[in-house]
């Protein structure tokens, strides 16, 4: 008896022993859960922060801070509950270590609370909901790219500065879609003859562009990401609105994606972005050759959104020499921010969302004739998001 | 106003025409064949993925419609006749967990071909911009759908009610077995009422193919209202499509753009813009419902 008493004993202590020194010990390899829309209308977006990332991926040779990286694509299909599904599955049985590439607001706040209570950090390369930013915010969400109302500021201060008297606002009826409005008022001070709001995923806009005839703006605002905005845009020159109002949009509705889609019809229109194909710096110049060279387009914005996630997950797990389970030390580690943004430089605010410029684009043709932006000069220097004063975080 | 009022009427026309081409197939096989077919909007998800395939093919739209047209057409006899022919008998439920299935099927055959991602197909260049009628502009191509909505549905009331393959579809729709009895071939004539309905689904998928997106999954957005026309118009008569598909693009089109101006009118800015979206978007249901309520027929039932 006496004997197998103490084997009992010993063994257990040893195992004890075996899992503390497990979970102390370096990792030696991560997962990150990339969950994005892949199908559908929002379909675009999605695919461009997975090459994104992918891309990064490839330039750090499968290897986030130096641990060899499994990164696992779910499609959301643009619906909550397929992306609540697929987090548990993250969640619990692949029990990744990041997860990233949420493109739509509501899925974001969707998916948030289980997310954040398990401890895992969720690295948004889009969705940048208003909640998350002020009382919401978390030690476990980070965005590299924007807060949602930022680019619509951007916009709103332009329109402002070139007098334009009379707009019409267009989005979607869902989270993002009133950020986009909130955010461009809050730059543009002048009339406003009519906010629409359409339904998310509506492909036919003839009843809102009759609508926007008959009021005659002379500029007409519109956040429509996806195919939502391809449409818009196209039915809007075919109704013959392009002659009397200047179209503005974030830089969401006037990306390469959207350039791949419509085409000419865009020629001359404006658009805000915290980044752009043309900007001069060596990591920008590496990432828009390889990505045309790998995937034979040009990348958009979601694009570099997706690349700079990556970015921001290797340099924290080297930073924390693959201490993954400190979650403090980690946290500190996606603070400092140890990378080169594509985007040239920004830092992380007490809130987690960036502060940094914004530019005004301008649809025209490149030196090769191509249909494409061109960056015109920045509309704010060093600007934060408007809720950053709600969050404590703790 | 007078600009507003006509350019929404005829967006109304446009969507409820086109709304008519699914209608049509669809309260004919549900008619006839007293059969619920859900892959109806896979029909048009195929037709407009063909004719996105033809056009880039033959560089030509009219080929691609055309082309399309022909091709669904066999899909959908090849369909009928392998599928479909042995769900006639069944009840309801096992024809819609039936249809359901090759809804799912379709959509991810569509995937697996294409890709996720939508396809392009643009209207021809000519027709990209708006035309001008005495300082009045509506879309070019818009007018073109008008149009070709308006030719097939008169093609169809003559079809139906003027030549001999209509007599029967008609007979077929009122009194099945009769008309069996009277040495109709009535197999023949499903198959062919259903390769006619997946040609008009492809008539319709190409027409908005080039307007809306041709991806997978655009079927069952649609085929939800040309259920709910078929419901309004009476099953299995063609005049109730036709006349439900103008009511409920009318309505709809009307509603979203006048719906949250009238609530403002009345309700705070805030609660106009969050209610009036919403509401018009139930709009077309709650005409069906107020329609049911007094004719649970529908408008023109076929069997009255």
């Amino acid at each position: 008896m006496r004997p197998t008493k103490y084997l009992t004993l010993f063994a257990t202590l040893l195992l004890v022993g075996s899992s503390v020194q497990a979970a102390e010990a370096n990792r030696t390899s991560l997962k990150v859960g990339l969950l994005s829309t892949l199908s559908g209308p929002g379909a675009g977006l999605g695919v461009d922060i997975r090459d994104g990332f992918n891309l990064a991926v490839k330039h750090l040779n499968g290897r986030f801070g130096g641990l060899p990286a499994e990164v696992i694509v779910v499609d959301d299909q643009q619906k909550p509950e397929v992306a609540q599904q697929a987090v548990e599955k993250f969640l619990k049985k692949d029990k990744v270590d990041f997860m990233t590439g949420i493109v739509f607001s509501n899925i974001m706040l969707a998916v948030g609370p289980p997310i954040f209570d398990s401890k895992t950090f969720f690295i948004s390369a889009n969705a940048g909901p208003s909640q998350y930013a002020g009382e919401q915010c978390t030690p476990f969400f980070f965005n590299v790219a924007w807060q949602n109302d930022n680019l619509h500021e951007a916009v709103g201060q332009y329109v402002q500065n070139k007098g334009f008297k009379n707009v019409v606002l267009v989005a979607p009826n869902y989270p993002g879609g009133k950020d986009a409005m909130v955010g461009f008022k809050r730059f543009y001070t002048g009339r406003v003859s009519e906010e629409i709001y359409t339904k998310l995923g509506q492909l036919d806009y003839a009843a809102e562009l009759a609508q926007i005839r008959s009021l005659k703006p002379d500029a007409v605002f519109f956040f429509l990401p996806g195919g939502m905005g391809i449409n818009f845009i196209k039915q809007f020159v075919a109704a013959g609105l392009s002659a009397d109002s200047q179209l503005f949009a974030p830089g969401f509705s006037a990306d390469e994606d959207v350039i791949k889609a419509v085409g000419a019809p865009m020629l001359g229109m404006f658009n805000s972005s915290h980044w752009a194909h043309d900007m001069d710096n060596a990591e920008n110049k590496r990432f828009v050759a390889d990505f045309q060279k790998d995937f034979g387009r040009l990348p958009s914005l979601y694009a570099s959104q997706g690349y700079d996630a990556a970015l921001l997950i290797d340099a924290a797990v080297r930073d924390v020499k693959g201490k993954l389970d400190d979650k403090e030390a980690l946290r500190k580690a996606l603070e400092a921010k140890h990378f080169k943004s594509v985007r040239g430089d920004f830092k992380f605010n007490t809130n987690h969302y960036p502060v940094q410029n914004y530019y005004l684009r301008v649809i025209g043709r490149d030196a090769q004739g191509r249909v494409t932006n061109k960056t015109m000069g920045t509309v704010f220097t060093n600007h934060a998001d408007a809720y950053v004063a709600q969050c404590s975080m703790k | 106003m007078t600009q507003l009022i006509l350019e929404q009427a005829l967006n109304g026309l446009q969507f409820g025409l086109m709304l008519f081409l699914l209608a049509a197939g669809l309260t004919l096989v549900f008619g006839i064949m007293d059969m619920i077919n859900l892959a109806h909007g896979s029909l048009y998800m195929a037709g407009a993925y063909l004719a996105a395939a033809a056009t880039q093919a033959s560089n030509s739209f009219v080929v691609g419609i055309g082309a399309a047209m022909l091709a669904t057409a066999i899909l959908g006899a090849l369909l009928e006749i392998t599928l479909l022919r042995r769900l006639y008998a069944r009840n309801h439920l096992a024809q819609v967990l039936a249809t359901f299935a090759l809804i799912l099927i379709a959509n991810e055959a569509v995937r697996m071909i294409w890709g996720a991602q939508p396809v392009p197909l643009n209207a021809p260049d000519a027709l990209s911009g708006p035309v001008n009628i005495a300082g009045f502009f509506y879309p070019a191509y818009r007018l073109l759908i008008i149009g070709v909505g308006a030719l097939v549905a008169v093609l169809l009331y003559v079809l139906v009610t003027h030549t001999r393959l209509g007599m029967w579809v008609r007979a077929g729709a009122s009194n099945r077995e009769m008309t069996e009895a009277l040495g109709i071939n009535v197999r023949l004539l499903f198959t062919i009422v259903f390769a006619f309905g997946a040609a008009l689904c492809a008539l319709a998928g190409a027409m908005l193919g080039p307007l809306l997106a041709v991806q997978a999954g655009m079927g069952e957005s649609i085929l939800i209202l040309a259920f709910v026309v078929i419901v309004i118009g009476g099953i299995g008569s063609i005049r109730g499509a036709l006349v439900g598909s103008l009511l409920v693009g009318i309505v709809d089109t009307l509603g979203r753009a006048a719906l949250p101006s009238l609530l403002s009118l009345f309700l705070s800015p805030e609660v106009a813009s969050n209610f009036g979206p919403a509401l018009a978007s139930v709009l077309i249901y709650l005409l069906m419902a107020a329609i049911l309520f007094w004719r649970p027929e529908g408008l023109f039932p076929a069997r009255a």
